[in-house]
């Protein structure tokens, strides 16, 4: 899957999402080289999640078009988005309750990895000693916390072999501690290649990975460039601090 | 993961559960040469026994494995008698028939998976209910069948009734020893883990690349096959078959029981509450009406006190395994030295504590 090297790995062109009435999404157009992290911001309700769901195949947008590793991938549901190499995070973790922490990460090494039995081991193994959860591993998942379930969502995803990782909000709640072990995390994936798109609300801790931030608001978007340039910009400043209709 | 000694290991038995593998084969030896010591009456209700633990490991693997909660199981019961009749009428053998009824139904439950599956929950469950009462109706209108006055599988009548009865409990012993080996090996494998994956979170299971449709689907069949043989047999048995006493509800209400008071989700649960059902039915079973309130006491109490069953409460207090089909992660004795676990024990301890 190497195109050309100004493809994009991921795009999104026209997608408008609606439930009934609400417009979540309007005419969002989207695309992203591999091997780059981005970083999304907004306010509460700007579509963010939503976005996720239409990339990561969770539910169809309205209208539009999704396209990954050159392919359009708009009809095809999450199971096989997922074997293609894009994964996805959830924002209320979404763990197999009844199974141990280490159960949970097989089942995305074996199936959405595709590994054989040995080989699905070793990389749940390897996913859960990365994010820490070694010492977890036999604990049914239903006990864990809500720091652990958190990096179990992460460690459930990077066993399926992502090349693009869609992280939604995995930084929530966690002590300064937790989130710069959280950003050490996330810079060793960089350093192995695999793309990212991360929601986060902490933006002191999206900007230490992102190379490039996209803003949000109402479920459009409304700034998308160089980090610092966008938290700059009077749009987003308006957006999250509130200054009256535009 | 640098040398053997400091990789954790997978481990999928214990000490017991390697003790215990022994035993299932003891057992199944002692129980194929039973009947020579067995009274007539013995091995009928040995029989029974059989067809009891394939109904309760069928739908344990069903709704305690898959999350796939049916009230309606009793159609393929009904169908896997009544396609064996049918079968049998035709001019085959009928100790064959048992078997190709079951095939037949198998057959038959995948397109019913295309509709059935897509439904959820509650829905799924009473929607099988619906398909059950549906299904009895339509078997009614078979005149071979004759209504409710049922017909009989009088083309076993043409064995000396010793070698039908010693015959129907070998096919019933190896009936039962097949599927629950088929179950432990699906169970145990990766699709295992996929299917208990999509009973906790069908959404999360897609979203890590499980195949959730052709996975609930296989199971679906094979829950739908394995009831079949246990209806196909039970005629055998009994001869006799009324539609109302087959596609009766009763049979998915005993299922429910077994499994419940057993351990739901546990592959041993389901063989013990099977056992227990057994013999609760043969010491009981005469008492009428005050049987099934005690059964139904029973239910309530086990559900009140023990949701997780004998089986899961052992598991739970003791750690026993004796035929686990999960994973255990051991980590080797100086795992503590490494840079990553301390953080996530001392983290663990911390926020348990908080």
């Amino acid at each position: 899957m190497n195109g050309s090297a100004n493809a994009a790995i991921l795009s999104a062109a026209g997608i408008h999402k609606r439930f009934g009435a609400l417009v979540v999404l309007d005419d969002i157009d989207f695309a992203m080289m591999a091997d780059k992290a981005v970083g999304i911001v907004g306010p509460n309700g700007a579509g963010k999640t939503t976005l996720l769901s239409v990339l990561s195949g969770a539910f169809p947008p309205s209208a539009g078009t999704v396209a990954f590793k050159g392919g359009d991938v708009t009809a095809m549901p999450a199971t096989q988005r997922c074997r293609l190499g894009l994964v996805r995070t959830h924002q209320v973790p979404k763990p197999f309750s009844g199974m141990t922490t280490f159960e949970n990460v097989f089942v995305a090494a074996s199936h959405g990895a595709g590994l054989a039995r040995d080989e699905a081991y070793e990389e749940a193994l390897a996913s859960l000693k990365l994010c820490g959860m070694l010492g977890v591993a036999n604990r049914r998942a239903e006990t864990l916390g809500l720091l652990d379930r958190k990096r179990l969502e992460l460690a459930r995803a990077l066993a399926a072999r992502p090349t693009l990782l869609l992280l939604d909000e995995i930084g929530g709640g966690l002590t300064d501690g937790e989130a710069s072990e959280l950003v050490d995390t996330i810079k060793e994936l960089r350093r192995r290649k695999i793309g990212i798109v991360w929601i986060e609300h902490i933006v002191h801790i999206l900007l230490q990975v992102a190379e490039r931030l996209i803003c949000m608001d109402a479920g459009k978007i409304i700034a998308d460039g160089e980090p610092q340039a966008v938290m700059a910009d009077p749009e987003v400043v308006r957006a999250y601090l509130g200054g009256g209709p535009k | 993961m640098s040398a053997v000694s400091t990789s954790p290991v997978i481990e999928r038995g214990t000490p017991a559960s390697r003790i215990s593998a022994i035993a299932v084969v003891v057992i199944i030896v002692l129980l194929a040469d039973a009947p020579q010591f067995l009274s007539a009456g013995a091995v009928d209700r040995m029989t029974a026994l059989f067809i009891y633990v394939i109904l309760a490991a069928m739908w344990n693997a069903l709704a305690g494995f898959g999350g796939l909660v049916s009230v309606g199981q009793q159609v393929f019961f009904g169908l896997g008698a009544y396609f064996a009749i049918r079968l049998a009428d035709a001019g085959l053998n009928p100790f064959a028939s048992l078997f190709v009824s079951a095939i037949i139904v198998g057959a038959i439950s995948w397109p019913m998976s295309l509709f059935m599956l897509r439904l959820r929950n509650g829905e799924f469950a009473i929607g099988m209910w619906v398909i059950a009462a549906l299904t009895h109706l339509l078997v009614n209108l078979d005149r071979l069948v004759q209504g409710e006055t049922g017909t009989s599988l009088i083309s076993l009548n043409v064995y000396d009734a010793g070698a039908r009865r010693a015959t129907i409990y070998w096919l019933a012993l190896a009936a039962m020893t097949a599927l629950l080996a088929i179950l432990f090996g699906l169970l145990r494998g990766s699709t295992g883990a996929a299917i208990r994956a999509i009973r906790d979170n069908e959404d999360a299971a897609a979203s890590v690349g499980v195949r959730v449709t052709g996975t609930k689907r296989l199971l679906f069949v094979l829950a739908a096959f394995g009831i079949g043989i246990a209806g196909a047999l039970w005629l055998a048995t009994s001869i006799t078959f009324q539609p109302k006493t087959y596609f009766n509800v009763q049979w998915t209400a005993y299922m429910i029981f077994m499994v419940l008071v057993g351990g739901i989700g546990t592959f041993e649960g389901a063989i013990l509450g099977a056992l227990l059902f057994f013999l609760i039915e043969t010491w009981f079973g005469g008492t009428g009406v005050w049987y099934l309130i005690g059964l139904g006491a029973t239910a309530v109490l086990f559900s009140l006190f023990l949701p997780r069953g004998l089986w899961g409460t052992l598991e739970e207090r003791f750690g026993l395994r004796l035929l686990p089909v999960g994973y255990r992660v051991r980590l080797p004795a100086n795992a503590t030295d490494s840079d990553t676990v301390p953080t996530s024990q001392q983290a663990t301890a911390h926020r348990e504590k908080a």
